[in-house]
């Protein structure tokens, strides 16, 4: 009887592991043949990071169990600036975050990158057409000063978000390689730079 | 028809010249812009090229598409726009109505599929395209009846769910999914409201209006234009005309938007 058992839940298991290859593989499978390569957006950009697979679940859904793994991961992704100067150009800063242009197969590939910031954040209060899917980041240095732990934690921010919000929904604009170090500083100076229009 | 082009024109430019200089109040100029237009909608032309198209001989076979079955019968364009994408046994296929189109154009005007397929949208400063025009005027011919797309034939619940799916697919250099931007209430890209299609009132309202009048883009757009120019801005490769993917997010909007009565071709800014 136990050997019955133990057989027919054996074959249950592998009916069942089978459906869920199918299942997943159907999805693949539209996936190969729905698309094509344009521009410099290729088919591998189709295929998802293990931190992309498990930030994919349904709207609603709690995070995954491996939250705190993608946390970590992010934590420690993390590339600081090697002269240790946080700081680059407000102005400069600005039109990264002003400029919306950057990967899209119909965006050039030798061009600057924008950081589209506006997109989804308050910024400068003089910038009225703002996006509201993040926080709004007026007043973000004002509110917060300059201290060492503050220029690691934006950095950070900005690098790779999911050290601090696993699956959120902003880009991982350091990691990903979306803006350089340069770029980066110069965001960080809109946010924190005393004279930016972000903290007037 | 002459004067009323040329008076679509004139409004298009004007619009468009106020698009960059719109402010917080964008919404709210757009919904007194459509009650000025009342019924009155640049794709109206669009929709009468759309008309002559459907009865015009083409293709090899020099066959009109009035014996097209866009899956309420043979030529039966009332209403049949409201209950697509679905199941064709003919193709063994979920189809939408411009996948139905092709599909049409191929089987009875002869055309191939990849000839069929070509350039189904206008470029900027182009005049509308065959299909653009079709689905216009298919697309009216559904206006004010419930949307209804079926979910009885396992393909077509198949068709749902990996719609679903692909709507939280995270995939590219920026990690985007549809759901990134469209899975909250309220929110916007810069002025640009996003309709929350994670719940069936966001769903309703957005699925509604298309194909609709871009005024910023002079155009009449697709639904496949939309979920194709959604793809390019989550930085994804190119979304191809026709595809399962395209065909299963629309299903997945679609099936959403159940009981809404179509109000398409829309005008949206």
């Amino acid at each position: 009887m136990t050997t019955v058992l133990q057989r027919f839940s054996v074959v249950l298991l592998l009916l069942l592991l089978s459906a869920a290859a199918v299942q997943a593989s159907e999805l693949d499978s539209v996936i190969e043949t729905s698309f094509k390569a344009k521009g410099q957006a290729g088919l591998e950009r189709l295929k998802q990071t293990d931190q992309q697979a498990a930030c994919s679940g349904p709207v609603g859904m709690p995070l995954p169990d491996s939250a705190a793994k993608i946390s970590a991961e992010a934590q420690a992704s993390i590339k600081f600036p090697a002269d240790g100067q946080y700081l680059g150009d407000w102005e400069a800063g600005e039109r990264i975050a002003q400029e919306g242009k950057g990967m899209q197969y119909s965006d050039k590939a030798d061009e600057p990158n924008g950081g589209n910031c506006y997109a989804c954040h308050q910024l400068s209060s003089a910038e009225i057409a703002f996006g509201n899917l993040g926080p709004s980041l007026h007043h973000y240095g004002k509110l917060r000063g300059q201290s060492e732990a503050i220029l690691k934690y934006t950095w950070t921010r900005l690098w790779n978000t999911h050290a601090f919000n696993p699956c959120a929904h902003m880009p991982r604009f350091g990691a990903a390689g979306i803006l350089t170090e340069q770029q980066l500083k110069d965001v960080m100076a809109l946010l924190l730079d005393p004279a930016s229009p972000v903290n007037q | 028809m002459k004067i009323k082009f040329a008076w679509a024109i004139g409004l298009v430019m004007a619009i468009s010249s106020i698009i960059p200089t719109l402010a917080l109040g964008e919404e709210d100029i757009f919904a007194q812009y459509r009650e000025m237009f009342g019924d009155d909608n640049p794709a109206e032309l669009m929709e009468l090229q759309g008309e002559e198209l459907w009865k015009t001989p083409g293709g090899p076979k020099k066959a009109s598409l009035e014996q097209c079955d866009l899956g309420l019968g043979a030529g039966k364009v009332a209403g049949a726009y409201a209950q697509l994408p679905r199941y064709f046994e003919d193709a063994d296929r979920v189809q939408d109505l411009e996948t139905r189109l092709v599909w049409c154009m191929v089987k009875i005007q002869g055309l191939s599929w990849d000839e069929a397929t070509a350039n189904p949208f206008s470029v900027q400063g182009q005049s509308t395209t065959k299909m653009e025009a079709l689905a216009a005027w298919i697309a009216g011919q559904s206006k004010g009846l419930a949307v209804a797309v079926p979910q009885e034939h396992p393909k077509e619940i198949a068709a749902f769910k990996t719609g679903e799916k692909l709507f939280n697919y995270r995939a590219g250099p920026y990690d985007f999914s549809c759901a990134t931007c469209h899975s909250q209430s309220g929110k916007r890209i810069r002025l640009q409201s996003l309709p929350n299609l994670a719940e069936a009132a966001g769903a309703r309202e957005a699925y509604i209006g298309w194909p609709a009048y871009r005024v910023s883009q002079g155009a009449v757009r697709t639904m496949q234009w939309r979920v194709g120019d959604c793809a390019r801005q989550q930085r994804l490769p190119k979304l191809k005309f026709t595809s399962d993917a395209s065909i299963a997010l629309i299903s997945y909007m679609g099936v959403r938007a159940a009981g809404e009565p179509m109000d398409a071709p829309g005008l949206k800014r």
